[in-house]
């Protein structure tokens, strides 16, 4: 082995190289750049989506076109107790404050948009679906009669 | 300039540039997501005045599958399962054997148009689906997706038998067609065979629980 010993040499060994260091992360920073799109909201509320196997993807043009309304269990339930709870955009409410929510949202879209607009319903799957169907019927209070289950993609149901 | 050639400029340390980069890199790691959007789509029922009675559906063209706090089925008064009620709304719907508690047919019409046109009797069948309140939701699209499933496959054989594709196929050349012309042929296709077979999923208010 002592063969291979440079003479003289201390024995540390040589620094590795990182000239290369940045461009492998900023490949990485390009990827994730492209391939992922802003939180709209911090979720407050517990959602695990039902899966189902005939989901629909929505098409990225259609994305501003979403009212998303989530269904679950709060995470702060010190705050909001373990109930079943929705929560609009950023703020916990009730099956009340729906109806005006979704029509506010309708009249900040582009009014070329409105009647393409949709409502979604992203519900955890443990809740009961009684809460659902209040929604369901405020909704339909307010003529916002354009729906989604939100959903999970999965291949085979049984 | 003389002096400029005279003096080699000295490099600039690019040590913290991968300090720069992760920076960036954690921030967009931390701010965006990966999820995509997916989901069934449904049209609520217009909600009508009291006084206006709902137009009479004969029983005989409804199928009722009701899910108990319990998560079980019932279907048409009997108990069900969710394993087998794909193919008993895709035997129920079209009722190819024509039994008499099962839908009624509209008379022959055409369907579709630009000389994609098929004739094709509608079955005026509708599933109900109801739900207690304390259903779970798991369940409640579980039965959901079935219902979906079963038509998505009764629309499948329809195209395939008048246009010799899929709708499923259909659908991704409306899409992801080469020309113009194709996405707009597969796109009157669909057309008609949604026409033909409309996804006739009715979501009844449930029955209040006590």
């Amino acid at each position: 082995m002592s063969k291979f010993r440079k003479k003289g040499g201390s024995g540390d060994a040589p620094g590795i190289n990182t000239a290369s260091l940045p461009d492998i992360v900023f490949m990485l920073l390009f990827f994730f750049m492209v391939a992922t799109r802003m939180r709209e909201v911090t979720l407050q509320v517990k959602v695990t989506k039902p899966g189902a196997t005939q989901s629909v993807k929505i098409a990225s043009e259609d994305r501003n076109k979403i009212i998303s309304v989530y269904v679950g269990q709060p995470t702060k339930a010190n705050l909001y107790g373990s109930a079943p709870r929705m929560q609009l955009n950023d703020v916990i409410a009730d099956v009340k404050d729906v109806g005006p929510f979704v029509l506010e949202e309708m009249n900040r879209l582009p009014e070329a948009d409105r009647k393409k607009a949709f409502v979604s319903i992203k519900a955890d799957e443990e809740i009961s679906t009684g809460i659902i169907t209040d929604i369901k019927e405020a909704l339909r209070d307010v003529d916002a009669l354009k729906i989604q289950y939100g959903t999970r993609k999965t291949a085979v149901l049984y | 300039m003389g002096r400029r050639s005279r003096k080699p400029l000295p490099e600039i340390n690019s040590g913290s540039m991968a300090d720069i980069a992760f920076l960036l890199l954690i921030f967009f790691l931390v701010t965006t997501t990966m999820d995509q959007e997916y989901g069934l789509p449904r049209e609520l029922p217009r909600k009508v005045e009291e006084q206006i009675p709902p137009p009479p559906v004969k029983e005989r063209n409804v199928l009722l599958v009701y899910v108990n706090r319990n998560n079980e089925l019932l279907v048409n008064n009997e108990y069900g399962d969710v394993k087998t009620l794909k193919e008993r709304v895709k035997t129920f719907i079209p009722n190819r054997t024509n039994r008499s508690d099962w839908p009624e047919k509209e008379a022959p019409e055409e369907y579709g148009e630009d000389g994609f046109t098929f004739v094709f009797q509608k079955s005026k069948g509708i599933v109900a689906l109801q739900n207690d309140r304390l259903t779970t939701y798991k369940t409640y699209i579980e039965v959901q997706d079935v219902l979906t499933q079963a038509f998505n496959e009764l629309r499948n054989e329809l195209a395939k038998e008048k246009f010799g594709k899929s709708y499923d196929e259909l659908s991704e050349l409306a899409a992801k067609g080469q020309t113009d012309d194709i996405q707009e042929e597969a796109n009157t296709k669909m057309q008609a065979i949604q026409k033909a077979i409309p996804m006739a999923i009715s979501e009844a208010e449930p029955i209040k629980s006590k």
